[in-house]
């Protein structure tokens, strides 16, 4: 009898080597590869797991010589000196409450058996039993809010749809996360797509929608391949149950991720924002009533109407209900994926789990929320992970990315590239943000040759707020936050 | 390809795709998989299958990043920008790949051999600085690594 033995096959641990590995362990006798997802504990991968009674044991990280080595003698087992131990028992999994995440890793993603063996389809299940106005008052109960960043009550924009009049309706998956220092989306499309087709259909039996599209950003092509053979397999096992479900490929722009944009780029066209109101959930894709919500958002849905909303509230915060895929990047020591309740301070989310810089030297900033979000001192990591807290501090969770620096980042540069970031993904329609991040580039640089420093200084933080209070949408409403948090915090360095 | 040829390839691109809503990104994402790009010919083609004007179909092509206009080179060769991959050296990596090509981003080597284009954010953040090599993704990646990449 063959034993299973588990290589990820996500597409980070494949830049990683996994493949070739994979390859050197079916080389083995007695041993049956299987490809899961990834945990997410990316310094580990490639994390090879091996079945033993006592649950999965794991070794990584590995490349192909090591790993055909590992296994030349047969297989290895817990004694062996490389051992990690039982993977479920690594104190970074330990650490974790893993609900929106929990098959990530765990489960081959593309089998329905393990996805149902595993807990899947069950919050289905049971919503088939409820009315509609019911499934949207579990969402709204369970207090979630929208993961891709802007944390808008999804109880509260499902019953807008399900009240609004016009067929047919739609449910829209965001999964355009462009964020740098973010991939728990793509973990959960790559990983456990069937958990996002779940949300989806949950969604849709929620608001009265019978279709639904999945807006993958083209950079992505795995999630992409993963998402079309899951939905091909669902509606095969019959689960889609009429429901028309597609994915469809961005093509690149930035913007796409804003809901109005991603919704003119499904018609057809430029992704140029919509004003609003209205809001999509009463004219959304093409004019129809629409639920337009994040990959991760989607993906908790099931876990809350299996385990009910109480389960769901009994973690985080006050207003931020249940738990956050903190993502850690950048210059992390143990960068990878993190699902912890709301509330967990900042500090050992970055020092505790991540421990600290790869480079070994001091950590200078951690910026919170993507290229829009603000760069934070360790001075504030004691804030608590929860939305309230980071606004508090002029910060924001965002889509739940940290990136870290240490302290060669030169934070001046950190604050022109927020400007340029936003002066090449702008979509154009409104001045101060087309124009506004042109000139924001350009003051900087004035600020950073020494030209009429102090008069620039106050030019570029009217400019920021001319953008804050002017622009259209949060792409040059929010730029300027990295920029006035590196002039509030590292001021010696613009 | 001869012009006739090319102009059913869109042609019948078109057809398999006009039935969906919002058929315009996949039938530009299609032609573009089967042509390396997306040549200007091709514009009135679409255009006339989805009662379009060409300008709608031009705009929305000049719109999005990743819509080629002219052949790219045999290698396509993306380095992430964004900030993540700055945080582990990025930009070194941006400034050794453009002189060890010879290129800057954007550009087509004169030899037709590969381009260089910035991507902002590949998902592999935790791994970073990233870069793909006609699509396949590559992790930690710096000076020396990309040479070894590149086979230099």
């Amino acid at each position: 009898m063959s034993v299973d033995v588990f290589v990820p096959a996500d597409f980070t641990a494949r830049a990683l080597g996994a493949d070739a590995v994979a390859a050197a362990v079916a080389a083995a006798p007695g041993v049956e590869v299987r490809r899961n997802g990834s945990r997410g504990l990316y310094w580990l991968e490639p994390l090879v797991e091996v079945a033993t009674d006592a649950g999965r044991i794991g070794f990584g990280p590995l490349d192909a010589a090591a790993a055909g080595a590992l296994f030349a003698n047969g297989l290895p087992d817990a004694s062996h000196p490389d051992c990690l131990g039982l993977v479920e028992e690594l104190p970074w999994l330990k650490a974790q409450s893993r609900l929106t995440m929990a098959r990530v890793g765990v489960i081959e993603p593309l089998s329905i058996d393990q996805y149902k063996a595993h807990g899947g389809f069950k919050g289905l299940e049971r919503t088939r039993a409820l009315t509609a106005p019911a499934i949207v008052e579990a969402v709204t109960e369970a207090g979630l809010r929208g993961r891709g960043g802007a944390a808008f009550p999804t109880g509260i924009k499902w019953r807008t749809v399900l009240e609004t009049d016009g067929e047919p309706k739609y449910i829209v998956c965001n999964a355009d996360e462009g964020d740098s220092g973010t991939f728990a989306d793509r973990m959960i499309m790559e990983s456990d797509p069937f958990c996002l087709i779940e949300g989806m259909l949950i969604a849709g039996l929620a608001v009265g929608a019978d279709r639904g599209y999945i807006y993958c950003r083209a950079e992505y092509p795995l999630a992409i391949d993963t998402l079309a053979e899951a939905i091909r397999l669902a509606e095969g096992a019959g689960y889609l149950d009429g429901f028309h479900l597609e994915v469809r490929k961005g093509a690149g722009a930035y913007i796409c991720g804003e809901e109005t944009s991603l919704l003119e780029s499904l018609e057809g066209k430029r992704g140029v924002i919509r004003y609003r109101p209205p809001l999509p959930a009463v004219k959304g894709l093409f004019g129809r009533p629409t639920v337009v919500n994040n990959v991760i958002t989607l993906a908790s849905v099931p876990a809350i109407l299996a385990q009910g909303a109480d389960h769901y509230r009994s973690f985080g915060v006050g207003r931020s209900s249940g738990t956050l895929t903190v993502q850690l990047a950048g210059n992390a020591r143990r960068g990878g994926l993190f699902e912890v309740p709301f509330g967990k301070p900042l500090r050992w989310v970055v020092e505790d789990l991540g421990g600290g810089t790869a480079s070994g030297r001091s950590i200078k900033a951690v910026q919170a929320g993507g290229p829009l979000g603000a760069y934070i001192p360790p001075r504030h990591f004691d804030t608590p992970l929860d939305y309230e807290s980071f606004q508090a501090i002029d910060a924001m969770i965002g889509h739940g990315g940290l990136v870290v620096f240490d302290e060669t980042a030169d934070m001046g540069a950190m604050a022109r590239y927020a400007f340029e970031f936003c002066a090449e993904e702008s979509c154009g329609k409104c001045t101060p943000c087309r124009i506004g991040a042109v000139r924001g580039v350009e003051v900087v640089d004035r600020i950073r040759r020494g030209e009429a420093a102090a008069d620039n200084r106050v030019l570029l933080k009217d400019l920021c707020h001319t953008m804050i209070d002017g622009s259209l949408c949060g792409l040059g409403g929010m730029a300027p936050l990295p920029v006035l948090s590196v002039m509030t915090h590292f001021a010696d360095e613009l | 390809m001869a012009d006739g040829a090319f102009e059913e390839t869109v042609r019948e691109i078109v057809e398999r795709f006009a039935a969906l809503e919002g058929p315009l990104l996949p039938i530009l994402h299609a032609v573009q998989d089967q042509l390396g790009y997306l040549p200007s010919a091709c514009v009135a083609v679409i255009a006339k299958g989805l009662n379009l004007s060409r300008a709608e179909v031009q705009g929305v092509i000049s719109f999005y990043p990743l819509f080629r206009v002219s052949p790219p080179g045999k290698r396509i060769i993306t380095i992430c920008r964004a900030e993540a991959c700055q945080a582990m050296g990025g930009a070194a990596l941006e400034a050794h790949a453009e002189s060890a090509l010879g290129i800057g981003f954007g550009e087509t080597s004169a030899d037709g051999e590969v381009t260089l284009e910035p991507i902002y954010c590949l998902g592999n953040c935790a791994c970073a600085p990233s870069m793909t090599i006609d699509g396949v993704l590559h992790a930690r990646v710096d000076a020396k690594r990309f040479d070894e990449l590149m086979g230099r």
